[in-house]
């Protein structure tokens, strides 16, 4: 490889996610929207709390953490909002370009299909994420100070809500669990955006018929369901493994030291999924290299 | 070294045959045009050359395997393949912010400059343009691209005359030189031929004929001729015949003039009465070259 073919292939590369961002705006609007509307919602309780309410919550030591369940619901619904951006960005991916003919398009040009892939696999899996994490710490800063002031107005001391509420804590839980969730829930993605390459259309049917297959035979002839338990850890994995302890999902993180990284990056079906999603992605660049307009 | 060069190229879709075993060489600075009835090949010919489908054979672009090497080759090689296929999201200065991201060859001041004489908006979508805008658009930015192949698969389908005649003066001043080679398929024979170096008549997946216009000058003549001297004609095995007005119209290959003469009104046939007399229903469909 010589000097100026890795800058260019960097460059290439950088152009082609900005050229998907163009083309799927959705994919920071949505994100942007529910974070919008959770802190509306979020207002609109503390504006309407009683102050009696407001006292027994601050009176209650178990409560404590209370006020700061809040703000994970906040966060949670804008992470959930980018992964879900990110499923209907991936149906869409290697399939859009057939059906508007523009695959001619991006074809003519000295971007091979192993990049344009990769492109498109990094949307949801990189993009994404650092899309939604400023999201995040901008909405919940500018929420707290919001309910600061509301709070302020109604008589009580806005350090009693900052004391409660740990966003550098929160911050940090969501940059500890991104790069986790990613590869985690990148065997998902990227068999998502096999099915794009593959199907003429509906996507999403050939995404999910197989699972749907599988899924019926066992529940129907047969007495355990492996699929269903492995496909239920997958798609709930993505949260409850670096969120809750031994993964379970029976208890929750919630400080720092509760964090096991240890046990979260050896997990053996992370690095399983993992080369999963290489195959399935080397899948859908031989089969983008065939394909032509629908 | 060719730009193009295919020996025994073949291409199967699952019942049809597309291409049969075509040889093709294709010269540095050419510009040929791809002719052939609907169904003859033509765009898998030119999908083989880009990389598009896969093909049987040795197919041989710039040096490199278009199936392999798209990715590479497309530095060197671009192409309009039919019309509409600018992602109708874009907005024209998105496209040319991209093409000059990705495309080493691209200049983008020599795009600006042919969109300077459209009306296009750098502004626009690519949605909100005519079909007329749009083909400017792509053609634009295609001719900014320093490339050593161009490939136009029926680029002006759909255009009205005007815009043909635009899209091929644009592309006549503006992009041919000595180092570019250009390969065009069309059903707008008449349009093109005085463009062409190189005709290659495809017909059913074969090469029914592959010349330069020097050649198919100096090879073919139709010679109009009336009913008494038709015997003496056909003597001369024409490759085609047809009546016309009375009259009957005879094609010759690699007859000596002054043998055909007497027998009536001697005239260079056109591209199109070549494509009519070869491959058309009277003619003999088979290999002439």
């Amino acid at each position: 490889m010589n000097s100026e073919r890795l800058p260019r292939l960097f460059r290439t590369f950088a152009w082609q996610v900005r050229r998907e961002l163009w083309e799927h705006r959705a994919l920071w609007i949505a994100p942007l929207a529910v974070a919008a509307f959770a802190m509306l919602v979020q207002l609109g309780a503390a504006l309407t709390a009683s102050d009696a309410g407001r006292a027994a919550a601050l009176a209650n030591p178990a409560g404590a953490r209370e006020f700061q369940v809040l703000y994970s619901a906040m966060i949670g619904s804008i992470v959930i909002a980018g992964l879900l951006v990110g499923v209907l960005y991936s149906l869409d991916a290697l399939q859009g370009e057939r059906r508007d003919r523009s695959i001619l398009f991006w074809k003519s040009l000295p971007v091979s299909d192993g990049m344009t892939v990769l492109s498109k696999a990094a949307v949801p899996l990189v993009v994404v994420p650092l899309i939604v994490f400023p999201i995040v710490v901008v909405s919940t800063l500018v929420m707290m100070g919001l309910q600061s002031l509301v709070w302020s107005l109604d008589g009580f001391d806005p350090a009693q809500l900052w004391a409660r509420v740990d966003l550098p804590f929160l911050w940090l839980a969501l940059l500890y669990g991104m790069p986790f969730m990613a590869l985690w829930n990148a065997p998902l993605y990227a068999w998502i955006l096999l099915a794009s390459a593959w199907s003429r259309r509906l996507a999403f049917l050939w995404a999910a018929a197989p699972f749907a297959a599988i899924l019926m035979v066992e529940h129907l002839a047969l007495h355990h369901t492996p699929a269903h338990w492995l496909l239920e850890r997958r798609i709930g994995g993505g949260v409850l493994q670096p969120y809750s302890a031994n993964g379970e999902g029976m208890v929750w993180i919630e400080r720092l030291s509760d964090l096991d990284p240890a046990r979260l990056w050896s997990l053996p079906g992370l690095w399983a999924g993992v080369l999963l999603a290489g195959l399935f992605l080397y899948a859908a660049i031989r089969i983008r290299r065939s394909r032509t307009p629908n | 070294m060719a730009v193009v060069e295919a020996r025994n190229l073949r291409k199967t879709y699952r019942n049809t045959v597309a291409l049969d075993g075509v040889d093709l060489t294709i010269g540095e600075g050419r510009i040929v045009g791809l002719l052939g009835p609907n169904g003859a090949g033509k765009s898998t010919a030119l999908q083989a050359i880009l990389g598009l489908v896969s093909h049987e054979g040795e197919l041989r672009v710039l040096g490199r395997d278009p199936w392999r090497q798209r990715g590479e080759l497309m530095d060197e090689v671009c192409f309009i393949a039919d019309v509409a296929v600018l992602p109708r999201w874009m907005r024209v200065r998105q496209a040319l912010d991209y093409m000059a991201g990705v495309h080493p060859r691209f200049d983008r001041a020599r795009a600006e400059g042919f969109l300077a004489r459209t009306t296009i908006g750098r502004d626009s979508l690519v949605r909100e343009l005519s079909k007329g805008m749009v083909t400017q658009l792509h053609l634009a930015l295609v001719m900014a691209i320093d490339a050593r192949l161009l490939v136009l698969d029926e680029p002006t389908l759909g255009l009205d005359l005007l815009y043909r005649k635009s899209f091929f003066d644009a592309l006549l001043s503006d992009y041919v030189d000595h180092s570019r080679t250009i390969i065009l398929s069309t059903h707008d024979i008449h349009e093109i031929q005085h463009v062409l170096t190189d005709v290659i008549f495809l017909d059913r997946g074969r090469v029914a004929l592959g010349a330069t216009m020097e050649e198919i000058e100096a090879r073919f003549v139709e010679v109009l001729t009336v009913e008494d001297r038709l015997v003496a004609a056909r003597a001369l095995k024409p490759v085609s015949e047809r009546r016309m007005f009375g009259r009957t119209s005879l094609l010759f290959d690699g007859v000596e003039r002054e043998l055909l003469a007497p027998l009536g009104d001697l005239r260079t046939p056109s591209l199109a009465d070549l494509f009519v007399a070869l491959l058309g229903d009277n003619g003999p469909r088979e290999a002439a070259a």
